[in-house]
């Protein structure tokens, strides 16, 4: 099941480092927002958790994209440091 | 168009000084000069087939023990268990096949670091019923010591195989450690030391250890598969004598010959060149990450081998990096996804849980110059704002 969202950003289709640089853009006109990544970029699953710790998000969910094609990723703002830049 | 051979008399010298710009050793090293004088004489005296009886094949014969010899005191093991390969990866393969087959009734699992050599940890999967499984590594690409004994209290293992130090990241792994920690189990210890001979200190403890010649500025097609005595190593190729039943067909002793006259070189120098060369990645770790937003340096910053050093920059694609750098001169390789053919990233960085991204390997050559160093780091910062604002990746 997939979780709620504020943004969808459906990157299958584009490699490393797109999906990661939609990311940050989506974050940079909603910060506050909760985004569902797709995508089917095999880098992504080590390159999404590095950026989230690299810039204060966290993955709160991954699972499989709600069609069953590629990976879903929900990042957000990490709970309690919402300081971190 | 093809590359043409210069004339004869045009060749390059290149004395004692790796082309300038090439970062890139820990995939090859240039020739040692030692090994082309050495190479160039025992090509016109050391054609003949060693096992032969006659005067040619003695002398082939003796240029081939004498470079065993040297090659074994360096390794630390006598002649008879060193054999000649065509290429570290043979060797490997040789390696890892036959202590399965030796050890085939002690056990039949095989353990291996996450982050072995990518020929290591397709010799084991290639193995007929001996499920490989892979033991994770901490966020420097250290072997996890505790996994590793936490699997060997499961039993029925055939070997473990850890890499003396990493290939990407250049972090040494504990040798010594799990080698006391598979003694009294009496599971064979299969080592990897491609990037460590000639470069670094080479552990003790190993079962089966294997090397590659052009790694250390020897010529490419020389292996080395080291097999300690009372080993259960059993060769999985054909009947042949050669390389005491290791390593079958003829061996091409002016290649061993320039190895062994290139590993010599190297020892000698090693004492001062890995202080110079640790001294210029501790540069590259320490400067990247200034000079560069968003640029995160990897592995051990001091338990390492002195000349190889990577990181990755976020928002950057390791193929448009490579082909900048290549533009300004420098030869470097990267672990990034795009860079591989399959459009996975390297999986030791993978195994790291670092940034694969914008990824790019550093390896210093022997002789290298400070200013080729100086020069990179100059020119780096640039090259990774031109590709980001290619990518649209400005300020974010």
């Amino acid at each position: 099941m997939t979780p709620d969202f504020d943004q969808l950003l459906d990157q299958r289709g584009s490699i490393c480092p797109m999906p990661v640089i939609a990311l940050a853009k989506a974050f940079v006109d909603a910060p506050e927002s909760r985004v569902l990544l797709l995508t089917d970029d095999p880098a992504a699953q080590f390159d999404v958790p590095a950026w989230c710790g690299m810039r204060g998000r966290v993955v709160e969910w991954s699972g499989d994209a709600p069609d069953g094609h590629g990976a879903a990723f929900l990042i957000a703002s990490a709970a309690t440091d919402l300081d971190v830049q | 168009m093809a590359t043409e051979l210069p004339a004869q008399d045009g060749l390059p010298q290149t004395g004692d000084q790796p082309p300038a710009g090439y970062l890139d050793a820990a995939s090859s090293a240039p020739l040692h000069p030692a090994a082309r004088a050495a190479l160039l004489a025992a090509m016109d005296l050391g054609f003949a087939d060693p096992a032969r009886r006659y005067h040619a094949a003695r002398v082939s014969s003796q240029l081939l023990a004498a470079a065993r010899e040297s090659i074994a005191s360096i390794i630390g093991v006598r002649p008879e268990n060193v054999s000649f390969t065509t290429s570290g990866t043979s060797a490997v393969h040789l390696g890892v096949a036959g202590l399965a087959l030796g050890r085939s009734r002690a056990g039949s699992r095989v353990l291996a670091s996450a982050v072995e050599h990518s020929s290591v940890l397709h010799a084991a999967q290639a193995l007929p019923g001996s499920p490989l499984e892979t033991l994770p590594v901490d966020r420097l690409g250290r072997i996890e010591l505790p996994a590793l004994e936490l699997a060997l209290a499961a039993g029925d293992i055939a070997f473990a195989a850890i890499q003396s130090a990493n290939h990407e990241v250049g972090t040494r792994q504990p040798i010594e450690a799990a080698a006391q920690m598979l003694e009294p189990t009496g599971v064979p210890l299969f080592v990897d030391a491609a990037q460590s001979v000639g470069h670094d200190t080479i552990p003790g403890g190993w079962s089966v250890l294997t090397a590659s010649a052009h790694k250390w500025g020897g010529p490419a097609g020389v292996g080395i598969l080291a097999v300690r005595n009372g080993v259960r190593w059993r060769s999985p190729s054909p009947e042949d004598p050669r390389e005491y039943g290791r390593v079958p067909g003829f061996v091409p002793v002016p290649l061993v010959v320039a190895a062994a006259a290139a590993l010599e070189a190297v020892e000698r120098e090693r004492a001062a060149e890995s202080a110079r060369l640790f001294a210029l990645v501790d540069l590259i770790r320490e400067r990247v990450p200034q000079l560069v937003p968003d640029a995160v340096v990897l592995g051990d910053p001091s338990d390492r081998l002195a000349h190889i050093v990577t990181f990755s920059c976020l928002y950057v694609d390791g193929e448009s990096l490579l082909d900048e750098l290549d533009r300004a001169g420098f030869a470097v390789s990267s672990g990034s996804s795009c860079v591989a053919d399959s459009l996975v990233p390297s999986h030791v960085l993978a195994a790291m849980g670092a940034l694969t991204e914008g990824n790019v390997r550093v390896s210093l050559p022997n002789g290298v110059k400070a200013d080729d160093v100086d020069r990179f780091l100059t020119v780096l910062p640039d090259i990774v704002a031109r590709v980001r604002a290619a990518l649209g990746a400005t300020d974010l």
